[in-house]
């Protein structure tokens, strides 16, 4: 199985090196013709603005549409947001997701936070069900989700911060920055059924 | 758990949503909205650039926070600022008003030649400039969560950039096959916390992002920088002090995400009007150098 991490700006790295821990083929992307031969997409972490300009700059953006619509795509932070059909502000979106998100929701840099999260969906890859440490940096927030668009995770008030659809998934926080490998794992059996 | 603000790993994660990307110095909201728009991955808000800042004279302090706060309102990329060398209280300042980034900076005049900032105080992420390793991990051994090598800034000459760039990461590339037992005496040479010694030996790179910084005026320097293994851009003096800033600004971004590319480089250098007008390190009087600050 290939996977690729779309590398236009942000810790794509953290996302290659996560991937290769578990034993995954793992290439940057950069440009539309790196997109042919993966199974799955990673879109991480960094500035939403940078990357959907990058991505118009060097035409990638229908390329990246077609391929989700046939190819598991997972974005983190940003990439949550750059796979969503609304983030409630002028900027360039894939448009893929039925989610509204909003950019920056708990507020700046100061507010940036680690937390404990229960998500039993990972219990597919992790029976133990132990909580998962989530990083938020500068983080969005999943407002709605809708259509078939689901939950998969909350903070203790109740407000979303993972969700999936079909073949596509968004966290709002950063898997690639901790040791726990299990979204990781949880999006590769997401390539395998789709 | 319950929720935590203010930690290293968030601290440091900012810088890693950076990496791949170009910071800009910017003066006015006007200016902070064009980098934006070009893509840039954060703002700096000074009140003078740094060639401005050389050419001026004087003492150069932290900015009116009036100002910064009003290029935090007109974009929504992160926001960056400058304290001087040792200046907590200004950092203090930062903090309330609630920028993403400081910047503890050697382009400022310092306000303490012997001591920086105490940086793990702070809820606030800090980056400092360094010249080489043992600078490097003597800030990371203070708090902070990011470093950029110092160049020389507002000269538009890259040569310092890449002494330092090419200093820190060939130190660590020799670190690397330095036998255990001689770390101690290693870290004692360079004046260096010898568990952060140790840490950077097994990563193989610093255990923070490392941004180049000082000197960079066009897509190629950016480029050079990123082929010599930094992880992104800061351009001070470079793009506002250049003929055409928003198109030069947009080059440098796309130079620095496709590095490796020589065709998209060729491309993107193409036509950009006046770079900013440069001065030689090598013609600046010792005195003068801005890059010695700080120790």
């Amino acid at each position: 199985m290939k996977v690729g991490v779309l590398a236009l700006q942000g810790d794509f790295v953290e996302h290659v090196h996560a991937l290769r821990r578990i034993g995954v083929e793992a290439s940057e992307v950069r440009l539309p013709g790196q997109l042919g031969v993966l199974d799955g997409l990673i879109i991480p972490g960094g500035e939403s603005t940078t990357i959907g300009k990058l991505a118009i700059d060097y035409e990638m953006m229908e390329p990246l549409r077609a391929f989700g619509r046939e190819k598991a795509i997972w974005g983190t932070c940003a990439g949550a947001i750059f796979l969503s059909k609304d983030a409630r502000r002028k900027q360039p979106l894939l448009e893929l997701m039925d989610i509204t998100v909003e950019r920056n929701a708990f507020g700046r840099q100061v507010d940036s936070f680690e937390v404990d999260l229960n998500v039993p969906a990972l219990e597919s890859v992790d029976p133990s069900g132990s909580p998962y440490h989530a990083v938020f940096i500068r983080a969005p927030l999943i407002e709605t989700v809708q259509e078939d668009a689901q939950s998969l995770a909350t903070l203790s008030d109740g407000r979303i911060v993972a969700a999936s659809q079909g073949h596509w998934l968004a966290t709002v926080f950063h898997p690639e920055l901790t040791s726990d490998d299990r979204f990781h794992r949880y999006f590769l059996e997401m390539i395998r059924t789709n | 758990m319950e929720k935590q603000v203010g930690t290293f790993a968030v601290k440091k994660g900012l810088a890693q949503m950076l990496k791949g990307g170009v910071i800009m110095d910017v003066v006015t909201a006007e200016h902070a909205r064009i980098a934006e728009d070009a893509g840039a991955v954060a703002v700096m808000a000074l009140e003078r650039v740094p060639a401005d800042i050389r050419a001026h004279g004087g003492v150069a302090r932290m900015s009116d926070p009036g100002l910064i706060e009003e290029i935090m309102e007109a974009v929504s990329i992160p926001v960056m600022a400058k304290v001087r060398i040792g200046h907590f209280v200004e950092a203090q300042i930062l903090e309330s008003l609630g920028v993403d980034y400081v910047d503890e900076s050697e382009v400022l005049t310092p306000a303490d030649e012997e001591h920086h900032i105490n940086k793990h105080d702070f809820k606030i992420p800090f980056v400092c400039g360094c010249r080489n390793l043992g600078e490097a991990l003597r800030r990371i051994g203070e708090g902070a969560a990011m470093i950029r090598t110092k160049g020389e800034a507002g000269t538009g000459d890259v040569v310092e950039a890449v002494r330092h760039a090419r200093a820190v990461l060939g130190e660590i590339r020799r670190l690397q096959n330095m036998p255990d037992e001689e770390l101690m005496a290693y870290a004692k040479n360079i004046g260096a916390p010898y568990e952060i010694v140790r840490e950077t030996k097994e990563l193989g790179r610093l255990p923070v992002v490392n941004f180049a910084a000082g000197g960079i005026a066009t897509p190629a320097d950016a480029a050079l920088m990123m082929q010599l293994g930094v992880d992104g851009n800061f351009v001070g003096s470079g793009i506002f002090k250049s003929g055409d800033p928003a198109r030069r600004a947009a080059a440098i971004v796309k130079a620095t995400t496709h590095f490796n590319d020589p065709d998209i480089l060729a491309e993107v250098s193409r036509n950009l009007g006046e770079p900013m007008v440069g001065r030689q390190v090598t013609d600046i009087p010792e005195m003068e150098l801005i890059a010695q600050r700080g120790w």
